[in-house]
């Protein structure tokens, strides 16, 4: 659970801690299901079975105004995203 | 004590768009975050869509080194939290890298080298960070850039040996104009594990990150090779590191662990369907595929009688490559051409774009080949042309008293109408005496040495399209 927190960048209280913990239980419970389907013979993966080659021809396209990319971020400075320093000196 | 070393490149595609979204790629001077889009920033609901000539130039590479290209590939989700990656999981090819195999030999000293392919697969690029008092400052604009990820196995045996395959991968990667593989750019960026064993056993990897430049490769595999002998010898054990390099210092730099976010939970990536390759595509792509360096090597040692070193130092750069060439076919001797291009006009030659034009040098070359200038001669008028701007045939007639060569008063007169647009324009407009002034103009770059009636002439002649 620790590390789940520290890779999701979390602090959660221990009360918290206790009802994801128990969530996570359950969703794991339902995952554990189809670990019992029979997947011999079956391709691992096919997002959209049939389908493949969605390409793009290399042609720009408008991006977004710098105000509008910045629009949603808590913190900016001069055109850049700001976010707590990365590393404590 | 022996040298195990791998690498893995990162290299920056020649694409106008990036990867997945059809923002600009080409980053390198715009303001902050002003190339981004609902995909790049990986806002919800944005779906990512695959540009096909960055499959296209990967593919290029991966024939040009003889790898076996998959038929279907796929695109996998790389998870991890840092905030230049907006997502929070990079798109790469994990399961299914676009080739595998393949090999690319390069010379050292003389000897010559092969190293194998492990895999080679297309990726996007994060963003840009930099670090401050106040915080971490994040560019978004290289966020989705498309790289190609070229894995080498563990073939080289020195730090410089690595060092000159670099170089030789940069070479191949200019001349197919997949990249511009600069690395002070960061459009070619390089980690590199390296072990030293004892008596045949295999010693413990140690990983270096982010080397941005040829000397940056060779010192810290020296440093990290230097680092392990010296553990080996007092029998301590090598730890499995990751470090970073301080190229001011030449130091290595011990990276904090990131244990626990090396769990990066590669999954498919649900948005993006297989990558499928077939014969017919990469037909396509072999015929559009530009001669690689090697090849073009063989045939100027056997067709122009060059020798391997020369042909080196030319093809270190597409551009001056293309420009030998040029003037090679068009002068009696090609093989004398190779030095005018490397040595006398190398010296001028410091920017991407030649100094003077091909025709120009050819004209020159052509000129001492026949005898009616002498080579201390011909050194002046190239420093002249190039430093001074002036045309080569102008300064040669010029050389020779009163410039009377049709041909070189036509250059001078196509080069007086160049500079002069205005008094054209006013000509063309029906003010003739636009003509006096050019007429004028030609005569000071002749330094006096024209027919001024034959140079209105020529001008003439040129002004109503002839
Ligand atoms: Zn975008």
């Amino acid at each position: 659970m620790a590390k789940v927190e520290a890779l999701a960048g979390l602090r959660l209280t221990p009360e918290e801690r206790e009802q994801l913990r128990a969530d996570l239980a359950k969703i794991l419970a339902y995952f554990q299901k189809l670990q019992e389907v029979n997947t011999e013979g079956v391709t691992p993966f096919s997002p959209l079975p049939g389908q493949t080659n969605a390409l793009r021809e290399d042609e720009p396209g408008p991006s977004l105004p710098q105000e509008e990319a910045l629009r949603n971020a808590p913190e900016s400075e001069g055109g850049y995203f700001r976010v707590p320093p990365l590393f404590s000196a | 004590m022996d040298v195990v070393i791998g690498l893995e490149i990162h290299v920056q595609l020649l694409t106008r768009t990036k990867l997945f979204c059809s923002c600009r790629a080409d980053y390198f001077a715009a303001p902050p975050n002003t190339l981004t889009c609902p995909v790049c920033l990986g806002l919800p609901g944005a779906l990512p869509v695959l540009n096909k000539k960055a499959v296209e130039l990967a593919l290029r590479v991966a024939l040009a080194l003889g790898a076996e290209v998959q038929e279907v590939s796929q695109f996998d989700r790389k998870n991890y939290f840092y905030p230049d990656l907006p997502k929070g999981y990079q798109i790469t090819q994990r399961a299914v890298p676009l080739a595998r195999g393949g090999a690319l030999t390069f010379r050292l000293a003389g000897q010559e080298r092969t190293v194998r392919v492990r895999e080679l697969h297309l990726e996007e690029d994060a963003g840009k960070l930099i670090h401050t008092e106040r915080g971490t400052l994040i560019d978004f604009n290289r966020c989705g850039v498309p790289l190609v990820e070229i894995v080498t196995e563990p073939d080289l045996r020195s730090p410089q040996e690595a060092r000159e395959f670099l170089r030789a991968l940069r070479t191949l990667l200019r001349h197919l104009r997949v990249s511009t593989a600069d690395m002070e750019k960061g459009e070619l960026r390089c980690d590199a594990n390296i072990s030293v064993s004892v008596d045949g056993r295999p010693g413990t990897k140690t990983e270096i990150k982010n080397l941005n430049s040829f000397k940056a490769v060779e010192r810290a595999l020296q440093a990290a090779a230097e680092h392990q002998r010296a553990l080996l010898s007092r029998g301590e054990r090598v730890e499995q590191v990751t470090f970073g390099w301080d190229e001011g210092r030449e130091e290595l730099l011990l990276q904090r662990t990131k244990e626990e976010a090396h769990d990066y939970r590669y999954f498919p990536d649900p948005d993006l369907v297989p990558l499928v390759v077939d014969a017919m595509w990469l037909a396509q792509v072999q015929a559009a595929m530009p001669e690689p360096p090697w090849e073009r090597e063989a045939r100027w040692i056997r067709a122009f009688g060059l020798n391997p070193s020369e042909a080196e130092a030319l093809l270190v750069d597409p551009v001056r490559a293309d420009y030998f060439e040029e003037v090679a076919r068009a002068v009696p001797n090609p093989k004398a051409a190779a030095g005018w291009v490397l040595a006398e006009l190398g010296q001028y030659w410091t920017g991407d774009e030649p100094p003077l034009p091909a025709a120009d040098l050819v004209a020159l070359i052509r000129a001492v080949e026949e005898g009616r200038i002498t080579r201390p001669q011909a050194k002046e008028i190239l420093e002249k042309a190039v430093l001074e701007r002036t045309s080569v045939p102008v300064l040669l007639s010029a050389a020779g008293g009163v410039v009377r060569d049709e041909e070189a008063l036509r250059a001078l007169a196509e080069e007086v109408l160049r500079e002069n647009p205005q008094a054209v324009a006013d000509y063309r407009a029906g003010r003739t005496q636009a003509l006096g002034f050019l007429v004028g103009q030609a005569l000071r770059k002749a330094q006096g040495r024209a027919d001024p009636k034959r140079l209105a002439h020529v001008l003439q002649t040129l002004l109503s399209g002839g």
